[in-house]
Formats: C-alpha cells, structure tokens, sequence
C-alpha cells in the first residue's frame, strides 16, 4: 500500500527524521491560508499523488506570496496529474500540501529497500539527489553506495558513518545524517514498510539535514498489526476495479488487451495470460481467484472482469487441486446465469472432478465453449474474440466433432 | 531416490486441527504419508486424524522422532512457528501459509541460520504449495493424483502452475521425482538454487523442470549455478510474459522491480546459461520430453 507524501513525513518524523514545516489543504484558499499560518517568505505548493516524478510534471511550484500559492493550487486542484509514473491516465490531485521553503546546498538519494538476493533490508544512497534512482544507477552508478542490515542488530552506527563519509558528508553533518538514516530504518522495521524512499534528502545551507519528499510502501500482508498505517489508505489513487477487488479478497490487476481471465493461483493467471499473447490475443487482466472457488467467488469474479468495458471474451482456466471442478463448473453456470454475460466464455477445467464438472457445463445449455488444455482454451478465447460475436463461433468440442455453437444474442 | 522427503520421513503438521490443515492431513496419510503427530498449543493430549497432538514442536519431536513439519499456522504467528520447528530439531519444514508479513521472514532466515550447517532446517515455502515425491509422500496441499512417479524433478514457485507442468507430463506418461514449491514471496526458505543442488545430487532425478516467474533475483541466480555446476538438463519456463512492470501480480514477490525482473530477460538468462526453455506454458511437458534421453525416459 502506498501513501501520500505528507503521511510519510508525518510518520517518519515520529522517528526522529527532520522534515520541512508543512501542513495540508483541501482547497487553494486553505492552501494559501496555510501559507500565512507557517510564514516565511517563501513556499513549495506540492500535489499529493501516489506517484513520483512530480516536480517535471508540474505537479511542484515555488511560491512567494499566498496570491500565488492559491493559483498555484487552484491550478492543481481536481487534475489529473501525468508522470512517468502514473501511466496515460494520471492519477487525481485532491490535496495538496504547503511547505515552508527550505536553503539547499547539497541534493542526497536515500533508499531503503526489501533487497531479494541478500534477503535483508538494503539502504541505497547516491550523492546524486533529485534523479530517480534509475537515472542515477544508469547514468551515474559509480555515485552510488549500498549497505545491508543485520537484522538482529539493526543498522548500526559505523554503516550510517560510512555511508556519510562515502557521501562527502561534511563531519558535522554526520551526526543528523545517521540519525535520518536510524529514524528510517526504525519506520521501516517496525511499521513493515517495503520502501522507504527521500529524494531528495537535503543539507540545507545553515547545515541542517532534511528529508525534502519522503514516500513510503508498506506491506500489505503486515498492515493488520498497523491499523494507523492501514486508514491512511486512499482509494481516490487506487483504480477503482483493482480496489474492488482487493476488498473482495481478489487479486486483480487490469490491462489492455479485450480477452478476460479467471484463474485460479498466481503462477497459472500469468501464465494464461502468456498463452493467450501467443495465441495472438491480449488478456485484459489478471485474476487470481485463489483456493476454494465458490460459486459467489466465481459470480464475483464474472463481475469484476465483466467491469472492464474492453472486454470481448473470458477465459476461464481452473486447475483444481483443492478446489473441485465440478463445484468450479456449478459457479460458472450460476455466475453466468446471474450476471448476464454477453460475451463468448471459454472454460478450461482440469484436475480434481474435471469430467463431473464437465458434465455440468454440457447439461446446462448455457453457451460455455469447452477447452481440455490451455492451449485450446487460449486459441478458442482469441479465436470466438476475433469472429463477428452475434453469429456464433465455430470450434472443436473436446475430443468430438466440430460443432457450431449459439453465442448469447 | 527423490529429495527432502520420502515414505519413512517422519511428518508431523502445525496447526492440525484447523479447516484446512485437518482435511490435507487426511490427504496426505491417504497418500502415504508418515504422519506421526500435530501440534496445537493448547491441545496436547488430544488426537486429530488419528494423530496425537502436542502442545508444543519440542513435545511432538520427543515423543515421535518427528524430522518433517508441514506449518499451517495463520499469517501473524507462521513466523514463530517456523522458528519453533527449528529451534526443535526438525530437518525439514514445509509452510504453505500465504500472507505471512516480509519482515516476519527476514526474521526467520536470520534465525535458521543461528545453527550450524548440520543441524539447520532446510524451510520451503512460505505460500507454496508443498512438496511431493509421487508414489512416497506428500508435503503439501497438491492433488497427488496428477503425479507419475518418474525422473523429473520440478521446482517452482506456482502451485497450481507446477500442477499443469505435472499434468501434461503425465499425459506424456512421464514421471515426477520430486515436486518441490519455493512459493510466490518475496523472502523466501530455499531459491532454486537450492533446490537444483539437491536435483544434481539425486541420481533418480534425470532432468529437472524449472518454473519461474516474474520479480526477483532467483531465476538468474540459478542460471549461473546450471551453467557452472550442473550436468542434467534443465528445462524451463518463465510466466509473466504480458505482465506490467511495477505491478503485483497475485504473488506477493511477482513484481518486476529492477533488470533482469521480467519474464523476457529471466528467458534471455537462461537461455544463454545452456537452458531449454519453453516458450508456452502448455509446451512445457513436452519440451522435458524432448531434452530426456530415451534410457531416462
């Protein structure tokens, strides 16, 4: 789960990481008022995104009078906002915060990370501050310096000294920078984040260290012992059918293409989906519908894919393990029945009760093209995808003869 | 021969009188599986499935030499579990728990690795399946019928995907070794590395099939240990072909966070480390097929 750049300052200067002075707004007229409550001379107006790279995106103004700070937000205020990290669509501004300006001398990237080959929480910094991380490891990866953290002693003192003296960080810094660096390791142990990023981290010019953006992902697996963490959520970043989904315990993840799946087990649903590109097709999402696929599982599922306007035909491939096909073939027919399908639907059943389930598909009238394997199952999806649908597709039964099938008119 | 688990493994499972873990205990002593006990604080003394439960790993390895643990323990106490089985004694630990939070398992390596080399517990998983050697015992939740028992040895990090490997190898009348799940996290008990050391050392394992995905580091990681150090054939697919990058796909680790992340350039790797790869998740038998001599077959 990802936060807002405000909630990961808030957070970490819990922790004792200095942060600018700074307070939110809902409105350019709060903006600006909040403005005059900081004071000062002069002000940084940022939109609140779950995305970065919004200073070049124009998402990030200067400001030296809270005339302008209103203008400046009123300009933000209720766009949608595109980065390079957003994708075409961008993602909505509606907030925004106010920071009092800071003197900067020198720009730091720090990083904390789940680093995957040493299986240990990783800190990246670069004295490269204000480039994306993967600029800098392209363009400048001699600059950056790396430590790992011992779990059972935490990031001791001598790593955070090193690092400042590999940095060029002046000795009377180095006291500030380890304490940002322990501040932000504490955060990220004990409130279960997977990243904690601050770019930049500055040295101001009256030496001062301050974590100028913060932004902070957190374990979604960890957020039920951190409930204050978890009501930081906001949904107004989140695409609303992946949001749907999450809260009905799916997992989904929308895409381009126009052929719907339903799967059952992660590896499986990409692995369908790779089937169908190679079949010629474009999945339209991935779905896991994980274990113990019940028939309000499988309507839900139906749903949430039927949701995406692009789609054009559903496959459905379950091998059963714990589930049972044929309780997986009593949800489809009940879940087609229910929510009206109007699309060509290709089902794919193997394992634990596939003739049972196959049985029940055939018995029910219902225009369910069969498929024995994948492949079959990816070819027919793309191949009823491409036909005129109105007129009925023609494919091959599993092991019969070919046969014409009534699509839903 | 097969790996990690046998028909004479001791087994014992935590968490045994829950749901699920009650039903896939009856699975596995269905299938043959040596099931000697369970373990459930609280309720030692009573018997599940026709097995007595302990209160404690400690209890049930003192009393039935247990040397094999399936942990199916809900997400916030998995961590200690698998902690507990090893500070017991058992050798080998199975968890099929999804959910179980990243710090937890940065925790519980750092913890294994507290004992010396020949008394550590090897872990597989979290959120995997389980590990089955066809025809011996089962470690998991799969359906036990899908396997041949047979000379390929898969490894991966699907389940049910490791299923439709097994099945089309069935289909082709060839066998399974062992099947072992290292599951879909981030942090995880053994990478594919591990495990191809112990398919290398097998001398019932001819071939190995490799089931990776998309996110992480293991995938090239094992490409290096093939190219340099392993003699059988190894064939494999990468799934996560369509997947965006930066987005999770189900597994929590199934994310394309770096290079060398994405299913294209998991193939690239392996490809040039000498390894056949199959290009479709449905031509994955058949290429295993294709690189077995007629002898091993």
């Amino acid at each position: 789960m990802d936060i807002h750049e405000y909630q990961a300052k808030e957070l970490l200067a819990n922790f004792g990481v200095a942060v600018p002075d700074g307070a939110l707004a809902y409105s350019p007229e709060q903006a600006a008022y909040r403005a005059r409550e900081l004071g000062g001379e002069r002000w940084v107006v940022k939109s609140q995104i779950h995305a970065g790279g919004r200073g070049k995106a124009g998402g990030v103004k200067v400001c030296d009078s809270d005339v302008e700070i209103h203008d400046a937000a009123d300009a933000m205020f209720g766009q949608k906002l595109v980065t390079h990290q957003t994708g075409p669509e961008g993602k909505g501004v509606y907030r925004v915060y106010v920071e009092a300006a800071v003197p900067i001398d020198r720009e730091i990237y720090l990083g904390f990370v789940l680093d995957r080959t040493s299986q240990r929480v990783m800190i990246v910094a670069s004295g490269e501050g204000g480039m994306e991380i993967e600029d800098i490891s392209a363009e400048k990866p001699d600059s950056i310096v790396r430590a790992t953290v011992e779990p059972a002693v935490g990031l001791r003192e001598f790593q955070c000294r090193q690092m400042a003296f590999k940095l060029g960080i002046e000795a009377g810094q180095v006291q500030q920078f380890t304490r940002t660096l322990q501040g932000c390791y504490r955060a990220f142990t004990e409130l279960d984040a997977t990243m904690v990023e601050i770019n930049p981290l500055v040295i101001t010019s009256d030496n001062r260290v301050i974590a100028l953006d913060a932004k902070m992902t957190f374990d979604d697996n960890a957020l039920f012992r951190h409930p204050h963490v978890a009501e930081l959520r906001d949904k107004s970043q989140e695409d609303p059918r992946e949001s749907r989904a999450a809260d009905r315990g799916l997992s989904y993840v929308g895409l381009d293409g126009n052929i719907g799946c339903i799967v059952n087990g992660a590896g499986l649903a990409m692995a369908t989906m790779d089937t169908i590109k190679l079949a010629g097709g474009e999945p339209a999402n991935f779905l896991d519908i994980g274990g113990g696929a019940t028939p309000e599982r499988v309507a839900k599922a139906f749903r949430l894919v039927l949701s995406d306007k692009n789609v054009q035909a559903i496959l459905v491939n379950i091998f059963a393990g714990i589930n049972r096909c044929d309780w997986v073939a009593e949800g489809v027919v009940q879940a087609m029945q229910e929510v009206g399908v109007e699309v060509p639907v290709i089902v794919r059943l193997a394992g634990t009760n596939v003739e049972e389930g196959q049985k029940i598909l055939a018995r029910s009238g219902l225009p369910i093209i069969r498929a024995a394997t994948l492949n079959e199952a990816a070819e027919r999806a793309v191949g009823a995808w491409r036909n005129d649908l109105s007129q009925g597709v023609v494919v091959r039964e599993p092991g019969a003869n070919a046969k014409i099938l009534r699509a839903v008119s | 021969m097969s790996i990690l688990l046998d028909e004479t493994t001791k087994v014992i499972v935590q968490g045994i009188t829950g749901k699920m873990a009650r039903f896939h205990t009856k699975e596995m002593i269905d299938y043959g599986t040596n099931v000697v006990g369970g373990v459930v604080p609280g309720k030692g003394g009573e018997t599940c499935e026709g097995v007595p439960v302990f209160d404690t790993v400690e209890d049930a390895v003192a009393a039935t030499g247990a040397e094999a643990s399936l942990v199916f323990v809900p997400p916030p106490f998995a961590a200690d579990s698998i902690m507990e089985a090893a500070d017991a004694g058992i050798r080998y630990c199975v968890c099929i728990t999804d959910g179980i939070p990243a710090q937890d398992m940065i925790r519980v390596k750092r913890y294994m690795y507290r004992y010396p080399k020949d008394r550590r517990m090897v872990l597989t998983g979290p959120n995997c399946a389980g590990t089955i050697s066809p025809g011996k015992a089962m470690l998991g939740i799969m359906p036990g019928h899908i396997y041949l028992k047979g000379n390929v040895g898969i490894v991966g990090r699907s389940g049910t995907l490791g299923y439709e490997a097994a099945a089309q190898l069935k289909e082709l009348g060839l066998g399974v070794s062992t099947s072992v799940g290292i599951g879909g996290d981030p942090i995880n008990g053994s990478s594919f590395r591990d495990i191809l050391e112990r398919f290398e050392a097998d001398p019932d394992t001819h071939v190995v099939a490799m089931i990776g995905e998309i996110g992480g580091p293991q995938e090239a990681e094992a490409a290096e240990y093939i190219q340099n150090h392993m003699t059988k054939p190894v064939v494999a697919y990468v799934a996560g072909l369509t997947a965006p990058k930066g987005r999770t796909m189900g597994h929590a680790g199934a994310i394309i966070s770096a290079f060398g992340e994405s299913a294209s350039e998991k193939v690239e790797i392996l490809s040039a480390a000498g390894v056949t790869v199959a290009e479709s998740p449905s031509i994955i038998g058949a290429t295993i097929a294709g690189v077995l001599t007629p002898e091993a077959a």
